[in-house]
């Protein structure tokens, strides 16, 4: 997995509360492998492109100023609704590698982490003076430290930012989850051996 | 304190508790998996699973259960609606053999969506943990279960690893108090409960849904309610097991027998919410008012009583609310201030994880019988065996004599993903669980419903409520 560490890049305002997982991936390129080379061209699909397949000159990542966007500063509950990993591919296709928002789905902000994409939390308020002055300034950029957990926005603000530190750890080193958790192997065994002692009846019956 | 003076918790609290197998310095816990149901969509875990040269840790805890994809046509497998989506069922049912899972294939009786089949064979109990690449996992915490949707890359851990690292969510209870009245469902009040506390209302929360109106639903109304609490953002919704839940249980295939049986029911028993025990954030909700509800919008939290009337995105204090509302009105094609009741719909769905069960079938058939659909209407069952239960009871000639068409098992136009869309500004009345822009298809307008009120939409092509159409008992 690509580590993250620092990020100073284009940010582009999300003005959107509960952005959900179906706008971000609509179901129909879910069938699609995660290394498609189109697949980039599925992120907000039918919000980025008219039925036609022209591009919707409103939409944020179409003006000239965000294209490059890296970093999306969204609002409360991003990602929401389906499990869909495949809106985390389509990010990291595009070039996210952030996305700033109040709160996430709570499926799509784990399955960030394992992209390589860094999720970050900050108060609606802070989110809302950084989108103004991404709007008073289209193409500017933010700055984003994982180590020292802060973000700098386009006026030079610095905003801190919590977050759990074994995910951190893992995205600063790019550390393959299922390598760390076989680590454990043995702990995982004898526990299982209690476990089923235990609660023999968890067993599927038939099988 | 002694030790025999255990800290009282909550039923979310124990299951967790038993589950943990180490918890790190950082704060996350390696959680044990009882159950894995892996749907189609899993391909991208098994492609991340066989690059790295892993196997399946525990093939004997896997359910492989095609829904997502599956064509609801005909069992046969040239009815796909191309080669590609034909190739991702066959893509799990390739993966079961090689690494040995259980499978619930294309050809198997019992083959239906996940959060279906799982509950009716006996594989989802009390007390377990259990996981699924797909949202709607929380259906399974209706049997007193810890349920939750989890990425592809997580799939792909359990896989490998039967565990998983979580942050401990914080715990939710809604106590539902007051008595339903006539012609209200168990859809009703989910979507009730959702307006009330908001889409974004749970984020980070298990929640517990208790009280008398709860107590008293069948676990196929409770199956119904906890499907959709990640609809207000909560990692899972889960209902205390009773005797409802083990009557429910007792007898169907993976179910424990004998001496087995006993011993989980003793334990069972203990799993309830200790009296004392706290919670992060406490809600009730008074369901005493509620009429049949629908939404409105394109969030499942504009949800609205039938006799109610479209509220005026200008009554939202918040700008950027304010637009929000005003663009889902306007993907609806529909007004502030009227009402939804006699708004002519298109074409209706009765199916889903939400609402794809046999009594749900039974309510929409009891509207439906002896009246005939206005507008095209599909009924999907949730799985095999809820088709055959169906056609024993011969719920399946109602529906066909009603003229709605009668499909096979899956997921269907819930989510558009197995070619049973809704084409652009289609108006289209669904049991499912999802309003959102483009879900049943691109341009789709969707109404939420439970299958009494899309059965009542069927045969009037419009907008009804259904009260108009029952005769109370």
């Amino acid at each position: 997995m690509q580590p993250f560490t620092k990020l100073s890049a284009i940010a582009a305002p999300f003005d959107w509360s509960n952005v959900n997982t179906d706008q971000i991936i609509p179901a129909r390129y879910l069938r699609k492998s995660r290394r498609h080379p189109d697949y980039a061209t599925y992120l907000f699909r039918d919000l980025r492109f008219n039925s036609d397949g022209t591009e919707n000159p409103d939409f944020v990542l179409n003006q000239a100023a965000y294209r490059q966007a890296k970093i999306l500063v969204a609002d409360v509950n991003f990602g929401c609704g389906s499990s869909r990993e495949g809106a985390v591919f389509a990010l990291a296709a595009f070039g996210i590698r952030s996305v700033i928002a109040a709160s996430f789905g709570d499926i799509h902000y784990n399955n960030c982490f394992k992209n390589g994409l860094l999720p970050i939390r900050l108060e609606e308020k802070v989110l809302a003076r950084l989108r103004a002055q991404l709007v008073e300034q289209p193409g500017s950029t933010i700055e984003i430290d994982l180590e020292g957990q802060f973000v700098v926005g386009p006026d030079g603000t610095k905003h801190m930012f919590d977050m759990d530190l074994f995910r951190k750890r893992c995205l600063l080193e790019g550390l393959d989850d299922i390598g760390l958790t076989l680590i454990h192997e043995e702990t995982i065994a004898s526990f299982e051996t209690r476990y089923q002692e235990t609660y023999n009846w968890t067993m599927p019956r038939q099988g | 304190m002694s030790k025999l003076q255990l800290k009282s918790r909550s039923i979310f609290e124990k299951i967790w508790d038993s589950h943990v197998i180490l918890t790190n310095d950082e704060g996350q816990s390696l959680l044990y998996v009882d159950r894995h149901y892996c749907h189609d969509g899993s391909f991208h875990a098994f492609d991340m699973l066989s690059e790295s040269g892993r196997k399946v840790l525990r093939p004997d805890l896997t359910f492989g259960i095609p829904d997502h994809y599956v064509g609801t046509k005909s069992k046969d497998r040239q009815d796909f609606a191309d080669d590609e989506r034909r190739a991702v069922v066959e893509t799990v049912e390739k993966n079961a053999a090689e690494f040995g899972i259980n499978l619930f294939g294309l050809d198997d009786p019992r083959q239906g969506i996940a959060h279906v089949v799982g509950p009716e064979q006996g594989l989802s109990l009390p007390g377990l943990l259990i996981v699924c690449g797909d949202s709607h996992t929380s259906s399974h915490g209706a049997m007193g279960a810890f349920a939750f949707g989890i990425g592809a890359s997580e799939v792909a851990h359990v896989l490998a690893t039967q565990s998983l690292w979580q942050l401990k969510p914080k715990a939710m209870r809604i106590t539902i108090t007051g008595e339903r009245s006539f012609g209200v469902t168990a859809k009703d009040v989910i979507l009730g409960v959702i307006a009330h506390i908001s889409a974004a209302g749970a984020v980070g929360c298990a929640i517990e849904y208790a009280g008398p109106a709860i107590a008293s639903m069948s676990i196929e109304e409770r199956l119904t309610v906890c499907n959709m609490s990640i609809e207000a953002g909560a990692r899972a919704g889960m209902v205390a097991p009773d005797q409802t839940t083990i009557d429910y249980i007792e007898g169907r295939p993976f179910a424990p027998i004998g001496e087995v049986w006993d011993e989980a029911v003793t334990y069972w028993e203990t799993l309830p919410s200790d009296a004392d025990a706290t919670f992060d954030h406490e809600v009730e909700i008074d369901i005493g008012t509620l009429s049949p509800t629908l939404t409105w919008g394109t969030s499942p939290e504009d949800a609205i009583g039938i006799n109610d009337i479209i509220p005026d995105p200008n009554e939202e204090s918040d700008l950027r609310r304010r637009e929000e509302k005003q663009r889902s009105l306007d993907y609806m094609g529909l007004s502030a201030g009227s009402s939804l009741k006699d708004v002519p719909v298109d074409r209706v769905f009765i199916g889903s994880c939400t609402n794809g069960r046999i009594e749900d079938l039974r309510n929409a058939a009891a509207v439906a019988k002896g009246r005939k659909s206005k507008v095209p209407t599909m009924v999907v069952p949730g799985s095999g065996q809820v088709k055959a239960q169906a056609e024993e009871e011969g719920l399946d000639k109602i529906f066909i004599e009603a003229g709605f068409e009668w499909r096979y098992a899956g997921c269907s136009m819930c989510v558009g993903i197995n070619g049973d869309d809704v084409a652009a500004k289609v108006r289209c009345v669904s049991t499912s669980n999802r309003n959102f822009e483009g879900r049943q298809g691109p341009g789709a307008r969707t109404h939420l419903v439970g299958p009494e009120m899309a059965a009542a939409a069927a045969v009037t092509g419009c907008i009804t409520d259904v009260r108009d159409l029952m005769v109370e008992s």
